[in-house]
């Protein structure tokens, strides 16, 4: 099976932007140290065509760096993103998008539509630009992808204000779309809908996905959503992968501690009246990416921890970044 | 025994441009004390609103237009600000959503845990620190004497919404009303506090109204669970029993859309439509246009139905219940 889509040891650190007075400072060398954030630190993955990759983790992991830089909206810092064998993104000082193949699907359907712009237009504004389509041309694409999501093509001539949350979800799947992608990274697309709405997008993913045999990149904190709509999963701590592997294997029996406490502290669906709980916390707080602990980032909140956790950072082998993964539980 | 809380026939309506809309149309519902009651529903559902009219926070163009609020046996609905202002806090109290908004960024955590002990009774500063200091540990928060002088900014979003937690707690009101609390955290998190919540409610003796879109973190809290839709409850009785067999077509369909209830892979059953617009509801069942099973008689309003602890507003209720 060949890779669409291809990471190596993509990087990105953000540094923050330096106060006047700061600055001043460090020009009588009198400044502080900068304080970098390592938003995503050496990943290594690739995903094959057809395939639903799932990224999860909480906020800060650096599941959303990620999905851009593959999207080659945003520049690495270290390391390439590829499609097809082409990186994302030209290199040099002022790095633009090299490629129409990957695209995006934002959380908030509320910011991510020009709302002076009508619904056509939205649609046809990207192909026509690239020259996909002529501008003659525009109206009836439009109108074919409004109708691949289920919206009737009437809707080409409305703004967005005119439209609830998920049909806007749904005007921005079009919009992604027009650009004939083999790849859409999807950026928490359900996370800002009610439930009942998010199913029918969720629905909407995977008949686009049998229909089109699109690439998908799910990222999401949700993890039975993840488990449902994704192939293979990767689970984000700070910065790094911690697991990856086949979903129903990371969901049935996860290696990495994180995993398992990530899975066991999402409340189930309580069924029975028992007074049992269905979820256990993990302990501790989430570490402040500015500043990581050394070592493996999990250890202090690691039951597992031992003093090499503490010094030396696992590396990713057999899908697992761990120094004392947790043993397959027999099938 | 009488209820803790008492609501009949609550009605909270706003005035807008396209019409009243009404938010909360005929709301009835009791809380015992000490008890956890989940109020569950999509956006619009009138969820929000139904917690801050009993908190008294309805500000125009919003207004109750008819129905009581009991507390203890004392009406709320028609009390002036100042009485309600020493109610609030004191013997009810909320937590909201959004920590980072709940708290005052230009005041310490300890100067505003003493400003909620000082707006109800006088207490020394010692004494006010002491009780800050012990809620702030009972809540989980590290090194507690630290952070009464922190400022919000300097926590993370967990702890702000664990010092939210503790001035709810700070008077031991008798009722908390809970909105949305842990839907802007983490995993982790959200699984933290429902845990230490859980404890303290059990502890204090408090009674929590839990507000929330998401039906697995009410069922590991509540032992009972009210389903609204579109200002009004459809479906109200023990959790274990609804989330088992739900009578209303909306609290099923809202059980069967989530991915768990799927097979990896396979569609989910989703409900069709979308909530219909609360200045300009259809007549009679408000879920109708988008349920299955509705017909001519759906064009009149369900009357409630009860069937021991259960009830339900629904012309076509799921399974056959004793007439």
């Amino acid at each position: 099976m060949t890779a669409l889509i291809e990471t190596r040891d993509v990087a990105k650190r953000f540094r923050e932007a330096p106060s006047l007075g700061e600055r001043i400072a460090r020009l009588v060398g009198a400044g502080s140290d900068e304080r970098t954030v390592h938003a995503v630190d050496g990943i290594s993955l690739s995903v094959a065509k057809g395939e639903v990759l799932g990224l999860v983790g909480e906020s800060g992991c650096g599941k959303s760096t990620l999905g851009r830089m593959i999207a080659g909206i945003l520049p690495p810092s270290e390391g390439t993103a590829l499609i097809d064998g082409v990186p994302a993104m030209g290199g040099g000082t002022r790095p633009v998008k090299t490629t129409t193949r990957v695209q995006m699907v934002f959380q908030d359907p509320f910011a991510s539509l020009d709302p002076r712009m009508r619904i056509g237009d939205i649609i046809a504004e990207g192909p026509v630009a690239n020259g996909l389509i002529k501008p003659g041309e525009a109206a009836a694409d439009a109108a074919r992808w409004l109708a691949t999501v289920g919206l009737d093509p009437s809707a080409a001539q409305r703004y967005p204000h005119q439209f609830s949350g998920g049909q806007r979800q749904r005007i921005a799947i079009a919009r992604a779309l027009a650009m004939r992608p083999d790849a859409l990274i999807c950026d928490e697309p359900v996370a800002s809908l009610d439930v009942s709405i998010q199913a029918q997008i969720v629905n909407l993913f995977l008949k686009l996905r049998r229909e089109l045999g699109l690439t998908m990149i799910f990222i999401s904190h949700d993890l039975s959503l993840v488990r449902h709509v994704s192939d293979r999963v990767a689970i984000m701590y700070l910065g790094r992968i911690v697991e990856i592997g086949d979903s129903r294997g990371i969901f049935a029996s996860p290696r990495h501690p994180y995993t398992r406490a990530l899975l066991d502290s999402a409340p189930a669906l309580r069924l029975g009246d028992e007074d049992a709980t269905g979820f256990k916390p993990i302990r501790g707080e989430l570490p402040s990416p500015m500043d990581p602990p050394p070592g493996c980032h999990f250890h202090a909140r690691c039951q597992h921890a031992d003093a090499k956790c503490c010094i030396e950072a696992p590396v990713l082998t057999g899908g697992v970044a761990c120094h004392h993964p947790l043993k397959e539980a027999p099938q | 025994m009488s209820a803790l809380l008492e609501i009949r026939d609550l009605a909270t309506h706003f005035a807008s441009a396209t019409g009243t809309v009404k938010a909360v149309d005929g709301v009835s519902f009791d809380v015992n004390a000490g008890e956890i009651v989940g109020l569950v529903g999509e956006s619009g559902s009138g969820k929000t609103i139904t917690g801050f009219s009993i908190l008294g926070l309805i500000d125009a163009p919003g207004r109750i237009v008819a129905g009581s609020i009991k507390l203890e046996g004392r009406e709320l609905v028609g009390l002036s600000q100042g009485e309600l202002r020493k109610l609030r806090g004191k013997r009810i109290a909320m937590v909201f959503q959004d920590p980072s908004t709940a708290l005052n960024p230009v005041l310490s955590i300890g100067e505003q845990m003493r400003m909620a002990l000082a707006a109800h009774e006088s207490v020394s500063r010692a004494a006010a620190d002491e009780r800050a200091r012990d809620l702030l540990a009972r809540v989980g928060i590290p090194e507690p004497a630290k952070r009464l002088d922190a400022y919000p900014h300097q926590l993370s979003g967990g702890m702000r919404q664990r010092v939210a937690i503790a001035i709810a707690l700070l008077n031991r009101p008798s009722l908390i009303v809970c909105d949305e609390p842990t839907t802007a955290l983490d995993v982790s998190i959200q699984a933290q506090i429902l845990a230490e919540m859980r404890d303290l409610a059990r502890d204090f003796g408090t009674a929590l109204i839990w507000i929330s879109h998401d039906l697995a973190t009410v069922s590991a809290l509540a032992s009972r669970l009210i389903v609204m839709y579109a200002g009004r409850i459809v479906e109200d009785g023990p959790i274990g029993a609804i989330l088992r067999s739900p009578r209303h077509p909306y609290t099923r369909g809202l059980l069967d859309s989530l991915p768990s209830m799927a097979a990896p892979g396979q569609e989910l059953r989703q409900i069709p439509g979308s909530m219909p617009s609360l200045a300009n509801l259809p007549p009679g069942c408000a879920f109708a246009p988008r349920c299955t099973h509705a017909d001519a008689a759906c064009n009149a309003a369900p009357p409630e139905r009860r069937d021991g602890e259960r009830g339900w507003r629904c012309h076509h209720p799921l399974i056959a219940v004793p007439a």
